[in-house]
């Protein structure tokens, strides 16, 4: 028991191939849908498919009488009439927030809300049962346009509510005290011949998760305890929400995420579905499991961004930005989702990004509308808000006829003015902006793409090259318990670990953080194995189970590192402080000194020492210890952060545009982030690449398209285009790192700063490959055929857009015929 | 997602199957690589009483010369015929418009027999099939026939294969030595055409003698150019004259409009594919 680490080799650092990547490759793990108690019990939701519409009848008698079907139930069958789920972020005392049931009661408020529920021997005969469930609509108008719904006289989607407004929230640089007046800086500017002012509007569509396992609930109450497992990201959260929902003490709920396939925000909610599982498991006394399709997936699981942003920056003419004004709605489609409405709120502190802006006002107003709920998805108002920034820093550009790169580093925060307050008075600590811009620009060669830019123009090639920027940053690390309070947050921040040091020297590492791919084992694994100087195969991470991990704020908003990562080392450090009393003790040696290093201690000035192994062995055994000391090494530690993390990078895209056809094509990708102290550089890149993907999906490929009757028409991976690897080119990534200075590892997150970064890079791309040709702006995705439209019109030649027929053949489900349901193929 | 139940069968031969499909009657279907038939089983907008397997007959697989055709079984896969030499050699536009169906997965189940039969406007085999005059010959209870590509299309997801028939083989007359290309222009990578346009070139002396184009999804069936056809031939294959050819592209066309293009852009792209498509061609 006296293995040592190798003390020249530090895991901080090491491009370790992911230890739990061999079970999920070779699918040897068990995901939530694979978890199978003896005498589990189905179930298939009957959901509806309109979108608004009042329930005048659900006839169940049929499918009652389905082979193997135990019951078929509606919401009052479960007694649960007065169960409303959580939304646990008030953004504003007077938001208004509709009771959203388990199932609908008499009014369906979207397309795919459950309205019953079957439950069966197997989940094929649930769903054969459903189909035979007759539900009776008698249909309202649908809610799809956020300004109408906000219009005098709109059909309102709660109309207990009054107002399809939710919410209005308001952060002004003036009344803060942070900085100066929007109102006065525009109305100054528009006095000024020497100043402009630039006015856009921008759009956010709406997009799916589409993470890589659809979710899963199965509830298991034989025992003393209910047993939930979950495909959730925040199993802790699950626990504490099912309490405030259905009044089971927490104590009576054990809830395990098992290995969990990916998430990006879209599993961060407490669902009708899991709280429907606990009832009917609680009702029947079996196990029953609740797995949806994708189609049920993409329809049902809350969707991200959709937001109109009204963006006024006013600047001099020399370039020096004056203020900013950002007025969004932001659709909460029909109900609110657990941390839904706080997402545009997210954004408020980002649209002023790394610039020096002295006049910043922010507004959402947040609005139902008869659709699926958005709710946090990777970046939760960081991608909205910087590319909000980011687009109309490229339009003053044009306005002033500057070099877009050029006007950003006049504006931006300078390496020496760190720690600098915002205007929305967030502290950056670190940051070197010019560093990361310099690598960026080296790694492009953006020098050489701007002459085969001038060249292309020149010569009026078919195909037209722009440079896309994007120089951003983003608070992450979710965060500072009382900053959360301050913006009614219904949680804090802070993150648990425990360490236990086993009898044989082993470690087990039990944290908070809830892992769904991001690769927490093996990072954490190498933290620890550094801090206490024992081989990272010693060291064996525990998350995910209340059972074993009780305490913890879970997995979003990049905070698992930042927080979770520091709340380990906290515990470590005082694992090592309870081992050196023991050691001091056993080397008959004065506290103060006994030296700690590489898993050794040792007596200063002399060659006496015992590794770690054989202090926990002591302790375990326990025959002789200090006086007034317990025999345990074990260790608690909750951390909760002074102040977000702040990663930066710049980000430069060469994007082509076929000017004949609209083609868009991304032929190279630079971006260089500045994470602070890496941990493990794979895991890093492999953070970087997947946002980037997701980010320049938004920009080019990904919409949740509704129908004029609020019906989701892409919900099939057939039609929502989700690009695949063919789809992008490779990818040249590189980081800097300039140290955080608000943690002890020095790290900042890195897990949504791809997807926050990458849109606007290949939007302002795309337009600068066109702008010339007259080109100010095309929404994303920026389509091929919305390529070609603009152009087109922009050299006013209008174009006679046919009536979009979605239900025609090849309108997305490709081999499938919607005018023919019946599916006569031949 | 779980299909409503059906019954399976799997016959060892071509008769055994037509009998299993009669007996099935209205609502039996032919499961050949199921890339079409499973996700409209999944989503439940068909549910057959039984379903016949295919893959229980080899010799449907079966890629071989006749004379002066090759004779592809129906349900070789889209693998089979990228990889063939024979397609490779004698039928050239077919190898390269396989390439760009789906990807590597959906190419080894999905099939030739099957991709055609399913006669999705917005598959790619098609146009190949109608512009190289392909003969489909179509196994019933009364023996077989032989029907030409021209009359093979009737509507979408319609062909002339009746109830009660099975496709076995798609002939392809052999265009040894001619010029062809497949341009494809989609919304993602891997997926069907938003429009493409299959070009195959007879050029003697640097003009062009025979041409035969084909339109994917520019109509509720493959559609051939003629239009165009007939305005290269004797022309020299320059950008040009290729240009003006191709601005009979749309005739004869009947667009759809979906979410991804509107008929106008449709006819667009038309006209500048299958300028593309003829000069890649022609070298
Ligand atoms: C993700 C994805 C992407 C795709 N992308 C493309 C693409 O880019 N281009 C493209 O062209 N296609 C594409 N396809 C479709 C693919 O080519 C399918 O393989 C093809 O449409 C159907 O072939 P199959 O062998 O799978 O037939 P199945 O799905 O088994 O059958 C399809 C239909 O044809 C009938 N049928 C099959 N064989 C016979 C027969 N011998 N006689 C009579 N009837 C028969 C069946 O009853 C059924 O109605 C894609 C499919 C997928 C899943």
């Amino acid at each position: 028991m006296t293995a040592t680490a190798d003390t020249t080799a530090l895991e901080f650092g090491k491009a370790r191939v992911r230890k739990e990547d061999a079970r999920l490759i070779t699918g040897r793990t068990r995901y939530t849908d694979a978890i199978t108690p003896p005498g589990t019990l189905h179930v298939a939701v009957v959901r509806s498919p309109l979108a608004h519409a009042r329930i005048t009848g659900i006839d169940t008698a049929e499918a009652k009488r389905a082979p193997g079907v135990h019951g078929v139930y509606t919401v009052s069958d479960l007694g649960a009439d007065e169960v409303g789920m959580p939304c646990a972020w008030p953004i504003t005392p007077d938001q208004k927030a509709p009771q959203r049931p388990v199932l609908a009661k008499d009014t369906v408020h979207f397309a795919g809300e459950g309205v019953a529920v079957v439950v069966a021997r197997s989940a094929a005969e649930a769903k054969d049962a459903a189909d035979l469930v007759e539900v009776d609509y008698d249909p309202l108008d649908p809610v799809l346009d956020m300004e109408a719904a906000l219009a005098e006289g709109a059909t309102l989607v709660h109309p207990d509510l009054g107002t399809n407004e939710s919410a209005t929230w308001v952060f002004d640089s003036g009344e803060a005290g942070t900085g100066g007046s929007v109102a006065d800086a525009i109305a100054a500017a528009e006095a000024d011949p020497d100043q402009v002012v630039v006015r856009r509007r921008f759009r956010q569509q709406r997009l799916v998760p589409a993470f890589m396992e659809p979710r899963s609930c199965v509830v298991d109450p034989t025992g003393e305890q209910i047993v939930i497992w979950s495909a959730t990201q925040v199993p802790h959260i699950l626990r504490t929400m099912t309490t405030v929902t259905l009044g089971i003490p927490e104590s009576k709920l054990r809830v395990i995420a098992p290995d969990v396939g990916g998430g990006f925000g879209g599993k961060i909610g407490v669902l009708p579905e899991e709280m429907m599982t606990v009832l009917l498991a609680r009702k029947l006394g079996r196990p029953v499991k609740w797995t949806e399709t994708r189609s049920e997936c993409m329809l049902t699981a809350h969707h991200g961004r959709d937001q109109i942003q009204d963006l006024t920056i006013t600047a001099k003419k020399d370039g020096t930005i004056t203020g900013l004004d950002v007025r969004l709605l932001a659709d909460m489609g029909a109900y609110l989702g657990l941390v839904g409405p706080g997402v545009p709120v997210l954004g408020a502190f980002m649209f002023n990004a790394i610039y020096k802006i002295p006049a910043y006002r922010f507004q959402t107003t947040n609005v139902f509308t008869t659709k699926t709920l958005t709710d946090a998805y990777r970046g939760a108002g960081r991608p909205e808000a910087t590319f909000g920034v980011e687009r109309i820093i490229d339009e003053l550009a044009v306005e002033l006829g500057r070099e877009p790169l050029e006007l950003r580093e006049q504006n931006w925060i300078k390496h020496e003015e760190f720690p600098f307050t915002t205007v929305c008075g967030l502290t950056y600590d670190s940051g070197n902006y010019e560093q990361a811009t310099a690598r960026a620009k080296e790694l492009f060669d953006y020098d050489a793409l701007r002459r085969e830019q001038a060249e292309r123009r020149e010569r009026g090639d078919k195909v037209q090259l722009g440079i896309g920027i994007s120089t951003f940053t983003e608070m992450c690390g979710l965060a500072p318990s009382r900053v959360l309070g301050s913006l009614a947050y219904g949680a804090g921040g802070w993150e648990a670990a425990s360490i236990r040091m086993l009898a044989t020297g082993k470690v087990e590492v039990i944290t908070g953080a809830s892992a769904h791919g991001q690769g927490h084992e093996t990072a954490f694994s190498q933290i620890v194995a550094d801090k206490l100087g024992v081989p990272f195969e010693d060291v064996e991470i525990l998350h995910g189970d209340t059972a074993s991990s009780p305490k913890g704020l879970d997995t979003y908003g990049s905070r698992s590192l930042v927080v979770g990562g520091i709340a380990i080392t906290m515990a470590a450090d005082k694992v090592i402080e309870k081992a050196k009393k023991i050691a001091a003790h056993l080397l008959e040696a004065d506290e103060a000194d006994i030296e700690f290093s590489a898993g050794q201690f040792t007596v200063r000035g002399t060659d006496k020492g015992k590794a770690i192994q054989e202090i926990a062995f002591a302790a375990f055994m326990a025959h002789d210890y200090p006086e007034g000391m317990e025999p345990s090494l074990d260790s608690d530690a909750v951390y909760d952060p002074e102040n977000f993390s702040f990663p930066h990078g710049t980000h430069l895209a060469a994007m082509e545009v076929d000017t004949e056809t609209g083609r868009v094509n991304l032929r190279h990708y630079v971006c260089v982030d500045d994470i602070g102290n890496v941990v493990n550089p794979l895991i890093a890149e492999g953070q970087v690449h997947g946002g980037l993907a997701q980010g320049i999906a938004q920009a080019l490929f990904e919409e949740a398209n509704y129908d004029d009757q609020g019906t989701l028409v892409n919900g099939t991976f057939v039609d929502y285009t989700l690009p695949s690897a063919a789809d992008l080119p490779s990818f040249t990534t590189e980081i800097v790192s300039t140290p955080a200075t608000s943690n002890p590892l020095g790290v900042k997150g890195v897990g949504e700063a791809g997807t926050i970064a990458s849109t606007p890079a290949i939007v302002n791309g795309v337009l600068d490959a066109v702008r010339h040709l007259g080109v100010a702006d095309i929404q994303m995705p920026t389509t091929s055929q919305r390529v070609w439209r603009a152009i087109q019109e922009a050299q006013g030649r209008s174009t006679q857009e046919t009536p979009i027929d979605t239900h025609s053949p090849g309108a997305g489900l490709g081999s499938i015929d919607p005018n023919n349901p019946q599916g006569e193929v031949q | 997602m779980i299909p409503a139940k059906f019954d399976y069968v799997r016959p060892s031969s071509v008769e055994e199957a037509v009998s299993a499909l009669q007996q099935g009657g209205d609502d039996a279907k032919i499961l050949a690589g199921g890339q079409s038939l499973l996700p409209v089983l999944r989503l439940r907008l068909a549910a057959p009483s039984v379903v016949i397997d295919l893959g229980g007959i080899p010799e449907l697989r079966q890629i071989s010369e006749d004379g002066d055709r090759i004779a592809i079984g129906a349900m070789a896969p889209h693998h089979d015929v990228l990889r063939d030499d024979l397609v490779k050699q004698h039928v050239s536009l077919l190898s390269q418009a396989t390439a760009t169906v789906a990807d590597p997965q959906v190419r080894h189940r999905g099939t030739l027999g099957g991709a055609l039969a399913h006669a999705d406007p917005a598959g790619d085999l098609g146009a190949v099939a109608l512009a190289l005059d392909a003969e489909f010959v179509i196994a019933g209870s009364s023996g077989t026939r032989t029907v030409p590509a021209a009359e093979f299309f009737v509507d979408y997801f319609t062909t002339a294969i009746g109830e009660g028939e099975i496709l076995t083989q798609v002939r392809f007359p052999k265009y040894t030595g001619w010029s062809t290309h497949y341009e494809k222009f989609n919304r993602t990578a891997q997926a069907w055409s938003m429009v493409a346009v299959a070009a195959a070139l007879r050029v003697e002396g640097g003009s062009i003698a025979e041409a035969r184009i084909g339109l994917t999804n520019m109509g509720t069936t493959p559609i051939r150019a003629t239009g165009v056809e007939q305005a290269l031939v004797g022309q020299p294959a320059t950008a040009d004259s290729v240009r003006a050819a191709a601005e009979h592209a749309t005739e004869g066309t009947a667009a759809p409009s979906d979410a991804d293009a509107a008929a106008d852009y449709r006819e667009h792209l038309a006209k500048v594919l299958t300028g593309r498509a003829v000069l890649a061609a022609a070298g």
